[in-house]
């Protein structure tokens, strides 16, 4: 870890303002990500902005019936905000499936959205990673990479993006609200996060001096059909070996809208709209469910250790896309669904 | 009745209140004046040279002290003898900082030391090193035909015994026979507390050393062997650890470099690893084996092998026992036991909780299970009918051995009748239901040790012991034991160990703690008693006169007669009547050499376990565990029972989660950190019943005591297997049972 010094933010412009100035500036918010890199030597701010005290915490109603919730509102906080409950159960779920308690009091919306991969070389400054080391080489493909992305990998990186979160943002369509330099701006979900390509050592679009203030959540209704399923080698304080976003709108057993985002299999939270389109307007069947999960793999990559994430993913979509249209992620399968 | 009767009771842990408190102070929690902060440089390659230190560099920063490394750490003790600790294996102990030789990735290579842990981490960080790479070498599984069987062993370890009959011929002629690999990787035991050592520099060459340790003595004679110090120049403490599995059995290398810094500098220095560093050091071995059974038409054992191979480092020879196991748990006359070690470039590996057994008995006890599928009986009938009434290993009977009470005890709570042979037959709705089984056994060992016991005319007992209490519950026992002995409350007992100023105390480690303190504490306790009584006898109008020891007892803060309870006299009134201020009295107890070698002296125990599986996810969940321990006399059900949940815990770890992932590119373990070092969280630990076999033993020693520590994990990775087997129908002999396995 390097010295820094530690300073509070004013207010947004005055924070975007600070960044702007000064690259090796780093926000900070819950703290829960960049101190354990800082620890392990991967960020080296010269500075870090804490974000803590602005007037970014409401989760309150968005102009279009929506909801908004405040980047600095906990994750805690967001899943068990009672409009969050009622209308957007998926979220809930989704983030409750994450890390633990402890951490989801600390953690916040908007430093989730930022969160790094947890691929073992990114963390480990004694072997090469291009993300970490633009150009140093990618350490993964052919190494061991059981936790790493089987959809929309590179050559230069198969890392993924480790939230669950995001992973329901996604299947939500979520928008995200950003100020920067040049004001505000907003940002829909599936641009927000990035596919590694050429440029693995960008997780997102963002420019650095862009602060999100805050992530809007569409006024739709998939209160009643959903499900968020989470594979994961222990049952809490584990990341995602995959995930599975699924949400329906059902017209007796006919499906009318569909939203399927998958995490662990990425460097950004999948979302499929192929295979949202492949279920609209099919019965909510297990055929059908099967389809879509053939669509969401057809182009699935393994490399080695996660190529079972492969077939696993298939399964946990008809999984997932079944316990939404029998709307059972309540009857809690204390296996695949407990949140401690 | 007796309110001083404590062995047996459920007893509250002495030690907790100071726990939870935080009054208990671990290594790297004495704040000493004047501290100066080091912190450990790891190396980037496995092998290879140190070609450049930029220490230079770095020392320029104000408030960093020193860099030590190979280029300027003084001459020190030349001889390997002086490095070899208690329990160190045959070969060349690593040396650390001791030219500039890389064996093996993660290697400390240096010592940073500033005025402030934060100054000292970051010069660390900024320290460049260069190197000379040269090519390393670290699968095992590269190495099966490069095994040797190993000459002398570290102690404890005993070379598997001469084939027996005639296996060779007996396998092939028999009715039934199978035959399997059984895997698994390195883990590691990461204990909670990290390895600290804080070095308080008293002047001259006079240190006050705390350090994390499963034994101060080891610490201790290391230092002074190393450093070329007096014991009194080396005054060792290790009051609480938190938590050692293993790990703390021979002293680790931030003690070599805090000592070593606070030599040089003339300065208090503390020094405290990372929790990435904490898999730099010693592991349970990257083990390969093979076992191969086959049965007589009558179900009956017809001959067994069992092969292990495992890694160990280039300079040391680590051995465990790992096979010898399988010649004594069943009644079997055609055995051949192998075992071979492999030199690969990885740090030696170390005793980790049951060494050897735990990673024996999975393989043996998953290829029970697979005999006894094949040979159409029920696991347990299957053991029953295999039953050992003596230890064919030593051709000697066993000193007690309820292990067929565990297996019906165990079945009954369990359930076990009720269960359906046929693999994937049992269900809960759309999950999968497994149970299965397994066996134990472990060493009940006893080792020599010294108390010494100071009674005070205030009516107040204190014990000293040297040992050491890693969790297990010593400060609470051995409270207990010596409270009974003079039949004192339990508040006028104080229970002291962790110093090297105390009596000798053999290391924290192979469930001998109990049964070696606990005898020692007892007969210093006697003694004491001895010297009561005469002092009792003297004082005017006593009715104990003319008693001799064995016509007392010590109950209830008094001495009485045994013939008239009501003839007593009250003990805290002895030392004020007779004139002093204190008795004292100190002894070495001395296991009794001839049951020690008449016997086969092992605890037992029989676990059963249920797992539910999804069978379209391949998610597993250990739903149930019953674990029957018969383990001699239970001192404490309470402590008793934590050790035996944390060992069922600790199985199911090492079944459904553990293992270092090395990357043989670099030679390092990647998932080294608890994010993606996987172990059980509380909401994958279900039902755990634990029931204490009743076993009297007299011959193991006098207390009767085999000790817990580390029978209740065996058994429990094979039972889990076993479950998962019994609910999927697939067999998988590599650990860890994970998702990808079963889903495949
Ligand atoms: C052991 C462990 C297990 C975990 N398990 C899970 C899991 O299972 N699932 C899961 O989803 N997550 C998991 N997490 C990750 C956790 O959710 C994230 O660390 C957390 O959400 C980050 O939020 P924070 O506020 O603490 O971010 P910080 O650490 O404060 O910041 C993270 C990054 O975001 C930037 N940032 C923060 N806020 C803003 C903003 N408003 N605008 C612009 N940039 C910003 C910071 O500059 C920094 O780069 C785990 C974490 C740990 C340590
Ligand atoms: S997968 Fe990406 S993060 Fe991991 S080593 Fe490769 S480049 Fe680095």
């Amino acid at each position: 870890m390097n010295s820094f010094t530690y300073t509070r933010a004013s207010g947004v412009e005055a924070a975007v303002r600070e960044k702007a100035a000064d690259n090796a500036v780093k926000f900070i918010a819950g703290g829960t990500n960049i101190l354990d890199l800082m620890k392990e030597n991967v960020e080296r701010p010269s500075r870090l902005l804490d974000l803590n005290h602005l007037p970014l915490k409401a989760i309150e109603a968005a102009p279009d019936g929506g909801l908004r919730l405040g980047a600095l509102a906990t994750n805690a906080d967001t899943a068990w905000h009672p409009e969050v409950q009622k209308r957007y159960p998926l979220l809930n779920q989704a983030i409750l499936a994450g890390a633990s308690p402890q951490l989801r009091n600390m953690a916040t919306n908007g430093g989730n959205l930022f969160q790094r991969t947890r691929c073992y070389y990114f963390y480990d400054t004694a072997t090469p990673c291009n993300k970490r080391e633009p150009g140093s080489g990618c350490s993964a493909i052919g190494g061991y990479n059981r936790i790493h992305a089987i959809l929309g990998t590179s050559e230069q990186c198969i890392a993924t993006h480790p939230s669950d979160m995001c992973v329901a943002l996604a299947a939500l369509k979520a928008t995200v609200r950003v100020s920067g330099q040049n004001g505000e701006r907003t940002v829909k979900f599936e641009n927000f996060h990035r596919l590694p390509g050429d440029a693995p050592e960008f997780d997102h679009t963002l420019a650095p001096d862009e602060l999100v203030t805050a992530i809007d959540l569409p006024n739709e209704d998939f209160s009643q059909h959903f499900s968020y399923l989470k594979l994961r080698d222990r049952q809490s304080y584990a990341f995602a070996l995959v995930s599975v976003a699924a949400a329906l709108q059902l017209d007796g057993n006919t499906i009318k809208e569909a939203r399927l985002a998958l995490g662990g299999v990425a460097h950004k939270p999948w979302r499929d709209q192929q295979a949202e389109e492949l279920l609209k307007g099919q019965p909510a069947t297990e055929d059908t469910f099967r389809k879509a999960a053939a669509a969401v793999v057809s182009s699935a990559r393994g490399y080695g250790h996660n190529t079972f994430k492969i077939e696993l993913a298939k399964r946990a979509i008809v999984r997932a896309l079944k316990q939404a249209a029998e709307g059972t992620q309540h009857a809690s399968d204390i296996f695949t669904n407990s949140n401690p | 009745m007796s309110t001083t009767s404590y062995i047996g009771k459920p007893v509250n842990r002495v030690d907790g209140p100071a726990k939870v408190t935080g009054a208990a102070k671990y290594a790297a929690e004495f704040n000493v004046p004047h501290l100066a902060y080091g912190h450990i440089v790891s190396s980037s390659i496995a092998k290879g040279k140190i070609t450049k230190i930029y220490a230079d560099e770095i020392l320029a920063i104000p408030g960093v002290l020193q860099v030590f490394s190979h280029e300027n750490v003084p001459s020190l003790a030349w001889f390997d003898r002086s490095y070899k600790d208690d329990v160190a294996p045959g070969g060349s102990p690593f040396r650390p900082l001791q030219g500039n030789e890389v064996k093996y990735s993660m290697q400390p290579v240096a010592l940073v030391v500033a005025e402030t842990f934060e100054l000292a981490r970051y010069a660390a960080a900024l320290l460049r090193i260069e190197y000379e790479v040269t090519k390393h070498d670290t699968d095992l599984e590269t190495k099966r035909d490069d095994g040797f069987e190993p000459g002398r062993g570290k102690t404890g370890w005993v070379p598997p015994p001469k084939p027996r009959g005639n296996p060779d011929k007996e396998l092939k002629n028999a009715t039934h026979r199978v035959e399997g690999e059984y895997i698994h990787l390195a883990q590691h035991h990461n204990p909670m507390e990290m390895f600290a050592s804080t070095v308080e520099f008293l002047g001259d060459k006079k240190l006050n050393i705390y350090d994390k340790t499963q034994g101060a003595f080891n610490s201790q004679q290391y230092v002074m062997k190393v450093f070329g110090l007096s014991k009194d120049e080396a005054h060792v403490v290790s009051q609480y650890t938190g938590g050692g599995f293993g790990s703390g059995l021979r002293p680790q290398y931030q003690l070599f470099m805090a000592v070593l810094a606070a030599l040089e500098l003339k300065r208090s220095v503390r020094v405290s690893m990372t929790r990435q560093q904490m898999f730099s050091m010693g592991h349970r071995p990257h083990t390969l084996q093979y076992v191969e059974l086959g049965t007589n038409p009558d179900g009956s054992l017809a001959a067994l092998h069992h092969h292990a191979l495992h890694e160990t480092s280039q300079f040391e020879d680590y051995t465990e026992n790992v096979v010898n196991w399988s010649g004594m748990l069943y009644q079997c006359d055609n055995v051949k036991l192998t075992y071979q070690l492999a030199k690969i470039d990885v740090y030696t590996p170390q005793d980790m909780r049951a060494p050897g057994a735990a990673t024996g008995s999975f393989a043996l006890e998953c290829a029970m299970d697979e005999m006894a599928y094949a040979a159409g009986i029920d696991p347990l009938e299957f053991r029953l009918r295999n039953y050992a009434e003596r230890d064919q290993n030593l051709k000697r009977e066993f000193s007690s051995k309820k292990l067929r009470e565990c297996y019906h005890e165990g079945a009954a709570k369990f359930g076990w009748e009720k269960r359906n042979p046929e693999p994937r037959s049992m269900r809960d709705g759309d999950l999968l239901v497994g149970w299965g089984m397994a066996t134990g056994v472990w060493d009940a060992s006893i080792q020599k040790c010294a108390a010494s016991a100071t009674f005070t005319a205030d009516g107040h007992l204190t014990v000293l012991s040297g040992t050491n209490d890693i969790g297990t519950g010593t400060y609470t026992i051995m409270t207990q034991i010596a409270a009974q002995t003079l039949g004192l409350p339990l508040e006028a007992v104080t229970f002291k160990l962790g110093d090297t100023n105390q009596p000798e105390a053999p290391l924290q480690g192979g469930s001998w703690t109990a049964a070696s303190v606990g005898n020692a504490v007892k007969q210093v306790c006697d003694k004491l008693g001895e010297q009561l009584l005469k002092l009792a006898q003297k004082m005017e109008g006593s009715p104990l006169k003319g008693a001799a020891y064995e016509d007392v007892e010590f109950v209830n803060g008094q001495i009485r007669l045994n013939a008239d309870i009501n003839q007593a006299v009250v003990i805290r009134d002895i030392l004020p009547a007779s004139g002093k201020d204190k008795l004292e009295a100190e002894n070495t107890m001395l296991p009794n050499p001839i049951n020690q070698l008449k016997n086969s002296l092992h605890a037992h125990n029989a676990v059963f376990v249920e797992v539910k599986v999804d069978p379209e996810l391949g998610t597993l969940h250990v739903t149930r565990v019953v674990n029957a321990v018969a383990a001699g006399r239970i001192l404490n059900p309470k402590t008793a029972r934590s050790q035996v949940l944390g060992s069922v815990v600790w199985g199911i770890s090492m079944a459904l989660m553990e293992e270092s992932v090395m990357d043989h590119g670099f030679g390092r373990y990647m998932n080294h950190n608890y994010s993606e070092y996987h172990i059980p969280v509380s909401a994958d630990i279900h039902d755990i019943d634990v029931i204490f076999v009743e076993e009297e033993d007299d011959k193991v020693n006098p207390l009767g005591i085999k000790g817990l520590g580390e029978v209740g994990l065996l058994g429990v990775a094979a039972a889990v297997a076993n479950a998962a087997f019994h609910a999927t129908g697939k067999r998988i002999r590599n650990l860890p049972v994970s998702i990808d396995k079963l889903l495949l």
